[in-house]
């Protein structure tokens, strides 16, 4: 029992900067849960990859102007990741570019630029802590700011549920009822900016995404509607992100990776044994089938 | 109510023109078939009522009904069918105009949302997921979602295409229902059989109008081989109006 103890709450218990990552991990998998799933829902998976780069330069501009500082780096990263969905949406509009293409382009440019940007004043570890983040260096300061975000972010998403869901499905329908699809959008981009960037801090901004996408995509394997979906994201992302952090400290192995390692193994094992369109659920139908 | 008017109507995409210098009226009530060759303007001139494609020249007279106010249903592939939604939810969508974005189902809305998709067949169905719908059956979803929106008009896309004949039949006799309830109905439909049984009113389109009248006087064996030439002579000349040219 002392044994188990040891292992799964002692970490917990002793340190404050494991307690700190643990509450920042939970409230992350909050926001993260719900975001991720609607962008897989809109078919949108890869826009958030490329938001998530595009964070980077503006995180490498605060970065230049103040060190490494809260405040002026996640400024830096709202600012950039929202101009890149921005003129990314405009391109596609005014161009024959689709959307998907021209966040791609986007996000090579943003990360090439990010990189460079850090390079020229800063060490490779500043690189490294931009990149990977640092959860165990997450501060009072910076779970305030997780907090807030996901506190907004589960609001927004509760006001703008319907039109969300329904833009999502069956955008012309909304079109024919309603003339605010595109706002509803907009809004829904600025969403996904905020938790990227709030991811960023715990896990750096590679990594970030991986909190958002991976349990979403999980969750698609374990439930039939859209507000069970996103309350399985929440759960996997959760258990992911305490796993991650139990294995990153016995194993003294960097903790964004850990955590979106295990997620991934969340992944697979949704894939093989999940309980709708999973490779075991096709292959007991066949049987039905035959049988 | 009013009737839409339609005053020297060109529309199409990206500059090339699908529909050209159409005029006419869809009376208030009316029940009209839109039929014509593939490629004819059809789909394209319910867009243009429904406000999703602006006219190249001419306009669209609503006679002051709001837009919102249409129900408009386009062709299937235009709907993700693998959405994890259920069929209680997509139907309750139809009240959007009495629910809008925030406010909440009371129970006799969602009494309301069973008795329709018992009429249209699908008793028991609520709580399924749309993806375990085989075609028929989410079309008979989408009509019943079409009834609850309660439209003074109604624009049907392509309604029954690869549809089994039982669900034609039910559908059809939803049609006529709105049709007795003083509708306004514009559909684009590729069966005669079905127009001559059905609708009174027909517009047979080939990009240009080729009659708009009362069904039998339009689809008479002339027009219809008209319409067939003109397709066939667009196949050659790839673009029908070249720049610059009136036509």
């Amino acid at each position: 029992m002392s044994y188990l103890w040891a292992i799964f709450l002692a970490p917990f218990q002793d340190f404050i900067f494991m307690r700190h990552a643990l509450v920042a991990c939970l409230a992350l998998a909050l926001g993260c849960g719900p975001i991720g799933v609607l962008l897989v829902l809109r078919r949108m998976s890869l826009v958030g990859d490329a938001l998530s780069h595009a964070v980077l330069p503006g995180v490498a501009v605060g970065f230049l102007v103040s060190g490494l500082s809260l405040y002026s780096m996640t400024l830096g990263g709202i600012v950039a990741g929202l101009i890149v969905a921005l003129l990314s949406g405009a391109v596609s509009r005014v161009t024959l570019l689709r959307e998907d293409a021209s966040f791609a382009a986007m996000y090579l440019v943003s990360l090439a630029l990010g990189v460079l940007l850090i390079s020229w004043r800063g060490s490779s570890l500043d690189l490294i802590h931009v990149l990977f983040g640092s959860i165990l260096a997450v501060d009072d300061a910076a779970l305030v700011l997780v907090a807030s975000i996901t506190t907004a972010t589960l609001l927004i998403l509760a006001i703008i549920y319907r039109p969300l869901i329904v833009e999502c499905f069956d955008p012309g329908y909304l079109r024919s009822v309603s003339g605010k699809g595109a706002v509803i959008h907009i809004v829904f981009l600025v969403l996904v900016v905020l938790n990227l960037v709030a991811g960023f801090q715990a896990l750096g901004t590679l990594m970030a995404v991986g909190m958002m996408m991976l349990p979403a995509v999980s969750a698609r394997f374990w439930a039939r509607q859209v507000w069970s979906t996103a309350l399985a994201a929440v759960v996997i992302a959760m258990l992911s992100g305490y796993a991650g952090l139990v294995i990153s400290y016995h194993g003294n192995l960097p903790s964004g990776p850990s955590i979106i390692l295990t997620a991934g193994l969340g992944y697979a094992f949704s894939v093989v044994c999940g309980a709708h369109g999973s490779i075991y659920s096709r292959y007991r139908t066949a049987q039905h089938l035959t049988g | 109510m009013a009737s839409i008017v339609i005053h020297d109507l060109t529309l199409g995409y990206d500059g090339h023109p699908a529909v050209h210098h159409l005029s006419g009226t869809f009376e208030p009530g009316s029940m009209t078939a839109v039929v014509g060759p593939n490629g004819s303007g059809k789909s394209t001139l319910l867009k243009g009522i429904i406000g999703i494609l602006r006219p190249f020249t001419g306009r669209i007279d609503l006679g002051g009904l709001q837009i919102f106010r249409i129900a408009y249903l386009p062709q299937q592939a235009e709907i993700d069918r693998s959405f994890p939604i259920t069929v209680r939810d997509l139907v309750a969508l139809g009240l959007w105009e009495r629910i809008g974005m925030f406010a909440g189902m009371s129970d006799e809305l969602w009494r309301k949302a069973r008795e329709t998709l018992a009429a249209v067949g699908l008793e028991g169905f609520e709580r399924r997921p749309i993806s375990d719908l085989s075609e028929g059956q989410f079309q008979r979803v989408l009509f019943a979602r079409l009834l609850l929106q309660d439209a003074p008009v109604i624009l049907l896309d392509e309604p029954f295409n690869a549809m089994d004949n039982r669900t034609i039949a039910d559908l059809l006799q939803v049609v006529n229902r709105w049709h007795a309830e003083n509708r306004t109905i514009i559909a684009v439909l590729h069966n005669y059989e079905q127009v001559r049984s059905y609708f009174p009113r027909t517009l047979l389109l080939a990009r240009e109008p080729i009659a708009w009248g009362d069904t039998a006087e339009v689809l008479t064996p002339e027009n219809l081989q008209r319409a067939q030439r003109m397709s066939e002579a667009w196949d050659e000349t790839a673009e029908a109006c070249p720049l610059g040219e009136v036509c």
